[in-house]
């Protein structure tokens, strides 16, 4: 409750059963889920996919989806939509099992509960993949039941009729009746056994894979009726904006709120609850200023004056602590796989490379910034919110409250991007105690300033890498060290190791043929939230990789393609536990090791495509980079242009992508077209700098993003078909992003001879002389 | 004071310096025009003033009295914003959606005084939105095809 003491203590239950996990379970720590996997006993085996998060999966029709007696279909999403196009994708499956005509499809959108409709944490690139199988049943058992219905309206045995497209059909006499027509009979009839269910054949499919449906929010969007978790709206509400602490871990020293509250439109200043020792998701400390808008409440902000106690990260520096992550690579750290004997391999060798990468703090800035509305009656609370992680929201809010989850109400909207930023659903607490605190409704809106100012950042690191190579070239020792403040901090600040889910994205499960190898991982501490951001770590450690392999073959005066083709070896599948990799995005090793014929598959298509080794004019190159993330295979070619001044355009980009089967190809290209575009954005201008534990970026002057003028006109994409749909799927919001920001760097080396090794790129490229 | 807000009168009582996104935001409720910077950097929230886009998070109610406001609600109402919206679902333009009300508003202005745009047309008019999920090259070619299908003014 609002200025009431924070009864979470540091030692507090989700802190410890977070260690617990962290421990017992080992690697299947999911990112998204160190708040709250299911309990397992240590003897129980180990659960993957979905079934291995928080309330598993629900294929229940009678859960997902009604039919009216008009015909029309209404399909439930319990995933967040935040562009990737889940709210089209996910009642298309459906759909399909079910012979829906898509055009008779509503979708509707699941509150926050996960009981009643399994996993809802909408991260991972996980909501098609572990929800395709869950979805098809859904259908299947709705379509046999209209089936049964059907058969019994004509008196005939069920295995005469068949549904087809919204109607059931007696193939004998030809007879027919609409799904309307027989829903009520069919929703009296039992639901089929799991192990009774016919799926349809993947020959038969009219919608997966195949594409051609228009977005399900599309007209809303484009004529500004979508509902956004920062558009609700009441008569009777109020809208706030807090000023929080500038440091993580700062508190109040004192405040004067009497201008603030004076300031026209202003309804009330308030102190929030002071912040705790760890951060998890919890809010800030802070003043809040609560107005009849925003406009005025930000106006009002302006007037508050604030004494902080900074504490402990008020002395955070970036450029120092980029100096410190820098001593720690060059020291040796905690080893995390270790194969052969790297020390003689490097003592044997004829020549050795070192090269040190810097990745600094990125923000997500998604362009809907944080915000979400709550309206506290009689103990209830009914919450509106742009959130990836509906029943982490629905738990935190409660907490914060005082009342139990029942009494917390959270209605998923749509998410004007989400990236990671919105699982973490501090502002839909704040909104709930504002609300609380005002006995009305109360909309909480962060300012893009408080957006940078206090994002949870994607991390910082330093990734040092040494190689030895033999008398042609070839590497025969590989020695990488990675140092980041892991995002395993939030819930225990004194981590000081990236946790297997870090270490899973592209560090330790490198699928490189080399036989003396060591990876550690030197220790390093957090002075800010940190967080994840789409890709997580595969950002550092595929920028670190793919820009030093492209140095190895330049030093060894070999082609790139060549010899990354040569490092990753003969086709094979690698058991990822055979590279100390327990985590495994989740996944069963058997069911997805790391298959490095798809990973050569996808270089060899992008290269053939974007004609690799062509002849380009002066201040013109080529860069290559691939990378395995979120079980799916993803090679670039980034072509650029640089001129006497310095200044990059980005003509073309070429990306071939295999996830295995595509469930809407149209989803999947609009989400590697982004990732190119986001890629640049990171690799360009992304960075969040620190001085006395303060950010220093405000708004987009300063955090800039990649705009339409110097984004690469020409964006070609290699979808590797696959027709076999007992493949299982792979992610796709995320794996696009990791190549991009060394495939753009390796093409600026082609095109000057500059190597960039420290992001953002900004003005790298510029010629000194 | 009173605003004409796609063709119609509303009166509102605020302070004179209230930008006009919070007025239509959250004192009219008009929730299609966004917030996303607050200082002109990002174009979320474009709205036509007299037909020219401009960021309705730095123009104050004061300024926008006496002008022809025209939000993403009120669009579809002119060839040009018809023209728009329909490309952009045609070629599935949006991914989060949220900038997409401030694009197609830039567009509208674009189209108004360039029915065919060269590439840099479309490079000065729409270089102020910002879109973070990256849907720029659909947002070139909704406008190309919004265009050859002869959006007139």
């Amino acid at each position: 409750m609002i200025a009431a003491d924070e009864s979470t203590s540091p030692e507090g239950l989700s802190r410890r059963s977070f260690l617990l996990r962290l421990q017992a379970m080992g690697g299947l720590v999911l990112v998204a889920d160190v708040l709250r996997i299911a309990k397992a006993a240590p003897t129980d085996p180990p659960k993957y996919g979905a079934e291995g998060m928080p309330h598993g999966t629900v294929d229940s029709p009678l859960v997902f989806l009604s039919v009216g007696d008009d015909g029309w279909v209404t399909i439930m999403v319990h995933r967040s939509e935040m562009g990737q196009g889940v709210r089209t994708g996910m009642p298309l499956i459906v759909a399909e099992e079910l012979e829906a005509d898509w055009a008779k499809v509503r979708v509707q959108q699941a509150p926050a509960d996960e009981e009643k409709y399994g996993s809802q944490d909408t991260d991972g690139s996980r909501s098609t993949r572990h929800f395709i199988e869950p979805m098809r049943r859904c259908g299947a058992a709705a379509r046999m039941m209209l089936e049964q219905a059907a058969a019994l309206s004509w008196s005939v045995p069920v295995a005469e009729v068949r549904a087809l497209n919204h109607e059931v059909v007696h193939q004998k006499t030809g007879r027919k009746l609409g799904y309307g027509v027989l829903a009520k009979r069919a929703s009296k009839l039992p639901v089929p056994a799991r192990d009774s269910l016919r799926l349809k054949s993947p020959q038969d499919f009219r919608y997966l894979g195949k594409g051609g449906v228009a977005l399900a929010d599309g007209h809303d969007i484009v004529t500004g009726q979508a509902q956004y978790g920062i558009d609700p709206w009441f008569k009777d509400m109020s809208f706030a904006v807090i000023a929080r602490s500038p440091v993580l871990g700062g508190s109040i020293k004192q405040f004067d709120g009497a201008a603030a509250a004076a300031s026209p439109g202003v309804q009330k200043v308030l102190q929030m609850p002071a912040s705790i020792a760890t951060a998890e998701f919890h809010i800030l400390a802070g003043v809040a200023v609560i107005a009849n808008s925003t406009g005025a409440a930000i106006a009002g902000r302006k007037l508050l004056k604030i004494e902080w106690e900074d504490g402990a990260n008020g002395s955070y520096d970036s450029d120092a602590y980029h100096d410190a992550l820098h001593d720690a690579a060059r020291r040796p750290g905690m080893v995390v796989r270790e194969s052969g004997d790297v020390d003689h391999a490097f003592q044997s060798s004829a020549k050795s490379i070192e090269a040190e990468y810097y990745i600094p703090h990125i923000a997500h800035a998604t362009m809907e910034p944080p915000a979400a509305v709550a309206r506290f009656t009689d103990g209830k609370c009914e919450v509106w919110a742009p959130t990836q992680a509906p029943q982490v929201t629905r738990e935190d809010v409660a907490k914060h409250l005082g009342i139990t989850p029942e009494n917390v109400t959270v209605h998923v909207m749509l998410l004007g991007g989400g990236f990671g930023r919105k699982s973490k659903p501090d502002f839909a607490t704040e909104a709930a105690l504002l609300s609380q605190a005002m006995g009305r409704p109360v909309k909480v809106t962060w300012t893009r300033e408080d957006d940078l100012h206090h994002d949870f950042l994607h991390t910082v690191s330093v990734e040092y890498l040494k190689a030895g190579m033999d008398a042609d070239g070839k590497v025969s020792a590989w020695l990488h060290r990675s140092v980041a403040p892991s995002l395993a901090t939030l819930f225990d600040p004194k981590i000081n190791h990236e946790v297997p889910p870090e270490l899973g994205m592209g560090f330790i499960n490198l699928p490189f043929a080399i036989s003396n190898l060591r990876l550690e991982n030197p220790e390093a501490s957090a002075h800010c939230r940190v967080g994840w951001f789409r890709s997580v770590s595969n950002i550092p450690h595929a920028f670190a990789i793919q820009s030093f392999v492209s140095e190895l073959a330049a030093s060894a005066n070999k082609n790139h393609r060549d010899y990354l083709l040569e490092l990753i070896g003969p086709a094979r599948k690698i058991d990822p536990r055979s590279q100390q990799d327990s985590w495994n995005h989740g996944e069963s090793p058997e069911r997805y090791p790391v298959d490095t014929g798809r990973l050569r598959h996808v270089i060899e298509t992008v290269t053939q495509e974007a004609e690799w080794g062509k002849t380009l004019a002066r201040g013109r190159g080529q860069g290559l980079a691939a990378h395995y993330s979120f079980l799916s295979y993803t090679a670039v070619v980034v072509e650029v242009q640089i001129d006497d001044a310095g200044r990059i355009k980005i003509p073309r980009v070429d990306v071939a992508f295999d996830c295995g089967p595509q469930v809407n190809p149209d989803r999947i290209r609009s989400q590697l077209e982004g990732a190119v575009i986001m890629g640049i954005s990171l690799a360009m201008f992304g960075e969040i700098t620190f001085k006395r534990g303060r950010s220093q970026q405000d708004n987009f002057h300063q955090y800039r993003v990649t705009r339409i003028n110097e984004a690469p006109t020409d964006i070609r994409l290699h979808l590797i078909p696959a027709t076999d749909w007992s493949v299982p799927l792979g992610g796709v919001g995320e794996p696009g992003i990791p190549p991009i920001a060394p495939a753009l760097c390796n093409a600026i080396f082609a095109a000057t001879g500059k190597r960039i090794r420290r992001l953002p790129i900004k003005d790298q490229a510029k010629r000194t002389t | 004071m009173e605003l004409q807000i796609n063709d119609q009168t509303v009166a509102i009582v605020a302070e004179p310096a209230l930008p006009l996104l919070w007025v239509l935001r959250d004192l009219l409720g008009m929730t299609g025009t966004k917030y996303g910077c607050g200082m002109a950097l990002c174009g979320a929230c474009t709205v036509l003033i007299d037909g020219q886009a401009l960021r309705s998070c730095v123009l104050t109610l004061e300024q926008a009295v006496g002008k022809k406001i025209t939000t993403i609600e009120g669009i579809g109402a002119t060839p040009v914003g018809a023209a728009l919206q329909g490309a952009w679902q045609e070629l599935n333009v949006p991914q989060c959606g949220y900038c997409q009300a401030g694009q197609i508003m830039s567009a509208a202005a674009l189209l108004q005084v360039k029915p065919h745009p060269s590439d840099a047309d479309i490079d000065a008019a729409m270089s102020g939105n910002i879109c973070r999920c990256g849907t720029y090259t659909r947002i070139r070619a909704a406008i190309k095809q919004a265009a050859d299908q002869g959006a007139k003014p």
